[in-house]
């Protein structure tokens, strides 16, 4: 009697406060920041896209450090946020444990992938965005000498290198593609100036189209490029903007819509865990036009870039994911 | 690409990466030399650079932008002065404290003020310090050999590299041909002395460390203003300590100093550039190397070459008048 008393009390509490759908959602950021004109803006920007469409107000954490991932992920779980949603490769463990401890709330991981049964992880083919980036950069070069800018040296960013040279080389095969990693520390993605000077000296050897992938450090890339009048690509979120002329295009990672849709699903009861890949077919990457740039991009930039997307759905041409054996086969 | 190319575009990262550690050194330099220990530079030189970061940005002039990173860094050098010459207190402790400080103020206060993670704004146009080409600079580059030279690695720097050089000499002629270099130095060494002779080592020490903190604000402010267009976190990455050792391995002089930095300066740009090439006869190396070179070096040549770094007698001491 008391507990069916408690659950209407409960049931009456949520339903005044929760208008439109009765999730309580949070999210946590990487540790670039919210506003870091990239990856986690994407996240802020799915969120907000949520909050204004369903009313829905959601409780975020911007970590300052990697210790802090955990504690904030426990922190909403423990106090009934459903679902968590962490963005960042850099959660795994930290969602590993916490996931496990909660198995009656819902979680979402961005760009890694966490085997259990409440988590959803989402994950993007990468490969493919940056082979049309890649297409566009070959094309748009006059040196035949592209660039490359990676944050930290680890397989993920090898993987954007990868189909950024693999789509280069489709334009000319005797492209060249110089490839440079910030560093091998999480230290690297937080490092404009050893970018800026790693794209000073792709600029010197002749590089004028460069790529960024490098979260925060690929600010000091587009920022270097924009100063030596060169092409600069930009990377997760759209970065057209940053430099209006410079920056090319971007390769946009919809994070936005994965967080959007992780609490549409929950709200409409269609949530479901395990690995969601989301590739040029699903719209999860591509390419970003618009008024920043839509004078860079020619009519005959734009049909190869359409041909290629249509090849890559249809099959016929096969971007190569670095993650899958660790080569490039360039 | 041929080879003179690439020294030319290696040549031209070197100075552009030596700037930072060239105003820090100095800076380092004016204070041991009177006696002061500073470890805190590092602590400086980010604090200058949020400083700069955040005027410039609100004012949208680059020289309002230093003037705040010069302000800030000497007001650094007088919590450090006032810790360590009027309450005698230790000045290793005192500078890694501030170290500390302005390592976790600048995340938080920018975080409060942009949100942006910590970082500021980016910043365009007078805002920042741009590249200043010097006359004849595009004439010049078809000269074989001097003319690559001038135009990529002398002229199109920014007017604190070009102040980073003057300093160089203007510290060695305060330093050594000044009434307040003779004082400085002698209170480095023996402020007994000093004080015997009627002058005040306290108030020498503190104009000394306000020379410290100018040199230090001019760091802060290239690294943020002019080198990059915003501050990020922690961006000063431990150059203020490399520059502490450039000071020691030029054995606090100011010419020396800079040639240290120089040298840093450098292995950094050398490591940047060999990342992913092949070497003839070994093929690629890993950067982890070519990372680790400066520092491997740093002992090779202290332990080997230079001889004993003799610092400052007096320093690190505080100085208590009677005993």
């Amino acid at each position: 009697m008391t507990k069916t008393l408690l659950t209407l009390i409960a049931t009456a509490m949520l339903s005044s406060t929760a208008i439109a759908a009765e999730i309580k959602p949070a999210l946590v950021y990487g540790t670039g920041g919210k506003f870091d004109k990239s990856f986690n803006e994407a996240a802020y920007n799915g969120a907000e896209m949520y909050k204004k469409e369903t009313g829905t107000e959601y409780r975020d954490f911007e970590p300052t450090s990697d210790t802090q991932g955990e504690q904030a992920i426990r922190n909403f779980a423990s106090k009934g946020f459903n679902p968590v949603i962490a963005v960042s490769f850099a959660w795994t463990s930290a969602m590993e444990k916490v996931a496990a401890e909660y198995p009656d709330t819902k979680f979402v991981i961005v760009d890694s992938v966490v085997e259990l049964p409440n988590v959803r992880s989402v994950v993007y083919n990468e490969a493919e965005g940056s082979y049309l980036v890649g297409l566009l950069a070959g094309m748009a070069s006059k040196t035949g000498k592209v660039g490359f800018v990676g944050g930290m040296d680890i397989p993920l960013i090898r993987k954007f290198g990868c189909g950024y040279a693999q789509g280069a080389k489709s334009v000319k095969s005797d492209m060249q593609v110089f490839q440079n990693m910030v560093g091998t520390t999480g230290a690297a993605w937080n490092d404009p100036v050893r970018a800026g000077e790693l794209t000073k000296n792709q600029i010197d050897q002749g590089a004028d189209v460069i790529y960024a992938a490098a979260g925060a450090s690929g600010l000091g890339v587009l920022q270097t490029a924009a100063d030596n009048k060169k092409f600069s690509i930009g990377v997760d979120s759209n970065q057209n903007h940053v430099h209006p002329g410079s920056v090319l295009t971007s390769m946009v990672k919809r994070v936005d819509l994965a967080v959007y849709n992780a609490y549409k699903d929950l709200a409409e009861d269609k949530f479901t865990a395990g690995v969601q890949s989301n590739g040029i077919k699903d719209g999860g990457v591509v390419y970003a036009v618009d008024d920043n740039n839509k004078a860079l991009i020619t009519p005959e930039m734009k049909a190869a870039a359409d041909k290629a997307t249509a090849d890559i759905i249809a099959g016929t041409v096969k971007v190569h994911d670095y993650m899958t054996d660790n080569k490039c086969p360039l | 690409m041929d080879y003179f190319d690439i020294f030319v575009s290696i040549l031209g990262s070197t100075i552009r990466l030596s700037i930072p550690l060239i105003f820090t050194a100095l800076a380092g330099l004016f204070s041991e030399r009177a006696g002061i220990v500073d470890i805190g530079l590092e602590g400086k030189m980010l604090a200058a650079a949020f400083a700069a970061a955040c005027l410039a940005y609100v004012s949208g002039s680059a020289w309002i932008g230093l003037l705040g990173g010069i302000g800030i860094s000497i007001g650094f050098s007088m919590i450090h002065g006032f810790a360590s010459i009027t309450n005698r207190g230790n000045q290793i402790v005192s500078g890694v404290a501030l170290n500390f400080i302005a390592a976790g103020l600048t995340i938080v206060l920018g975080q409060a003020w942009f949100s942006q993670g910590g970082r500021t704004p980016g910043l365009t146009g007078d805002a920042r310090f741009s590249p200043i080409i010097l006359p004849g600079a595009d004439f010049m580059r078809d000269v074989p050999i001097v003319g690559p030279l001038y135009a990529n690695v002398i002229s199109g720097n920014n007017i604190l590299t070009y102040l980073a050089f003057a300093a160089v000499p203007l510290s060695w002629w305060i330093l050594y041909r000044t009434r307040f270099g003779l004082r400085l130095r002698a209170v480095g060494e023996n402020p007994a002395a000093v004080d015997t002779a009627g002058i005040s080592v306290s108030w020498l020490r503190f104009r000394a460390l306000i020379v410290t903190g100018i040199l230090g604000g001019f760091a802060g402010a290239y690294l943020a203003i002019a080198q990059s267009a915003a501050f990020i976190n922690n961006m000063s990455a431990g150059k203020g300590y490399i520059a502490l050792a450039a000071l020691i391995f030029a054995k606090w002089k100011p010419v020396p100093v800079m040639l240290a930095c120089l040298l840093f300066g450098f292995l950094d740009a050398v490591a940047n550039f060999m990342q992913g090439k092949s070497i003839p006869m070994i093929g690629e190396v890993p950067v982890q190397i070519f990372q680790a070179l400066p520092y491997v070096l740093t002992c090779i040549l202290l332990a080997g070459f230079i001889g004993i770094a003799h610092p400052p007698k007096a320093g690190g001491v505080p100085y208590v008048k009677e005993r």
